[in-house]
């Protein structure tokens, strides 16, 4: 199974800007002085050993693709991820003949809002199946093509559009792939997916607030993480915000995921979701520190830490 | 758990030793609940020494926010000293240094308290 990052970042889209496109070519020419490149792939292999972060983590709101090797497609969450997405697929395997298998967290709109600009929703043809646990999961969809909010009526869109209800702690069959969704603490409720396919385990758990206090539901989720070969986890905020300022605004941190990965005796966390106002070096220090906790923590096993950015791709 | 409360004049000092984490967390929430419920409101300060503390989760960072909060509204307040190397690297990462007042001794924390309890200290 390979894991694609379209769209990371949490609540709202960013562009990554001009000021900061400027200083990482500052940063990285002064690293090049005295250096002496003959090929492309000598200056690739420099830009990637010595940084500063050869990408940006953008970008785009929250959208991974579930890659099984099947024909289907299968996703979670469209966020404006979902429009480079569809793209892709355009290009790749043209227009139509398509099945897309959608599992949505929860309908706030950083997680549909990419679903008006997925061009393959106006090609007759194709399929496109979301899968949810919320009453709203339709009325979502179809209200932000209403007026004056976008200029294209739902009823106009050409593919067909089915929508499927979920029971939490359920396990299904769909797309080749086992999974089972979980309730978490968000505004509206959000619900994580446990998805297991060829022995491989991979858990989408964002905009999900985790109760410290709660060790009842601290339990539920090492539970649902438990052996995962990756678990993506909503680490929007640092501990001290998730538990003062920001408390019971849905979100979780670095420092609670990798417990929880930890517990669960899970192979790799992925941090997801990321706050908004932080921009790359600030992404990369909590990388980091993320990685340095992990080390401090480490009990028998070693826990792979990563945070996602847009394009970033795992194998399970 | 035994958190060795000593008084100096107006300020309570408690010092939790070993690990705190999922597994006795319960037990450090129980503990420190009486010593702050016990201080004078408007009156008494309340250190908190980590020399002899090893880890601490997240779980236990939160019973520390709840302390803070808790002094916080009884007009005092809560100082932590002695961090170890390790546990002040928690306490940066989870960003628990921009909500804590820390001071590196228990000496430092006493003196920033209050004179009196500082004085005590010197006597004893």
């Amino acid at each position: 199974m390979r894991i694609r990052f379209w769209g990371t970042r949490g609540s709202i889209p960013v562009a990554m800007t001009s000021a900061s496109v400027k200083q990482k070519l500052v940063t990285m020419l002064l690293k090049a002085v005295g250096q002496r490149f003959d090929t492309v792939a000598q200056v690739e292999a420099f830009v990637e050993r010595e940084g500063p972060m050869p990408y940006t983590f953008g970008g785009n709101s929250s959208c991974v693709q579930l890659d099984t090797g099947g024909r289907d497609y299968v996703l979670c969450d469209v966020g404006s991820g979902v429009r480079p997405f569809g793209n892709d697929v355009l290009a790749r395997r043209g227009p139509t003949g398509h099945t897309f298998h959608v599992f949505m967290s929860h309908l706030h709109w950083d997680h549909i809002m990419g679903f008006p600009f997925f061009v393959p929703v106006y090609v007759p043809g194709n399929t496109i199946r979301i899968y949810g646990c919320h009453a709203a999961l339709e009325e979502a969809f179809r209200r932000q093509h209403c007026a004056p909010s976008f200029p294209v009526d739902y009823g106009r869109l050409g593919a067909t559009i089915e929508y499927v209800r979920l029971e939490p702690g359920r396990t299904y069959e769909v797309a080749g792939l086992r999974v089972r969704a979980m309730r978490q603490h968000h505004g509206g409720d959000s619900y994580g997916y446990r998805f297991e396919h060829d022995g491989k385990v991979a858990v989408y758990s964002t905009d999900s607030e985790h109760k410290l206090e709660d060790q009842a539901q601290t339990d539920a989720f090492v539970e649902f993480f438990r052996d995962a070969d990756l678990v993506i986890f909503d680490a929007m905020y640092s501990l001290a915000d998730a538990v003062t300022v920001k408390e019971d605004w849905g979100h979780s941190s670095n420092v609670v995921g990798v417990e929880l990965c930890q517990r669960a005796g899970a192979r790799r966390l992925c941090m997801f979701h990321h706050e908004p106002v932080y921009d790359d070096e600030q992404l990369v220090a909590v990388l980091d520190e993320t990685r340095r906790f992990e080390e401090i923590t480490r009990g028998e096993r070693r826990l792979e830490v990563s945070s996602a950015y847009d394009g970033m791709e795992i194998e399970l | 758990m035994d958190l060795s409360p000593k008084r100096f004049a107006d300020t309570v000092v408690v010092a939790p030793a070993g690990r705190i984490d999922q597994s006795n967390v319960a037990a450090f929430g129980a503990a420190l609940a009486p010593v702050l419920a016990a201080c004078a409101p408007g009156k008494d300060r309340v250190i908190l020494d980590c020399a002899r503390l090893e880890f601490i989760s997240s779980a236990g960072l939160r019973i520390l926010m709840l302390a803070a909060r808790q002094t916080k509204a009884q007009q005092g307040c809560l100082i932590v000293s002695g961090l170890s190397p390790l546990v002040q690297e928690i306490f940066q990462i989870s960003r628990f240094t921009m909500i804590f007042d820390i001071v590196p001794t228990l000496r430092d924390a006493l003196a920033k308290a209050s004179p009196a309890a500082l004085a005590e200290l010197d006597k004893a």
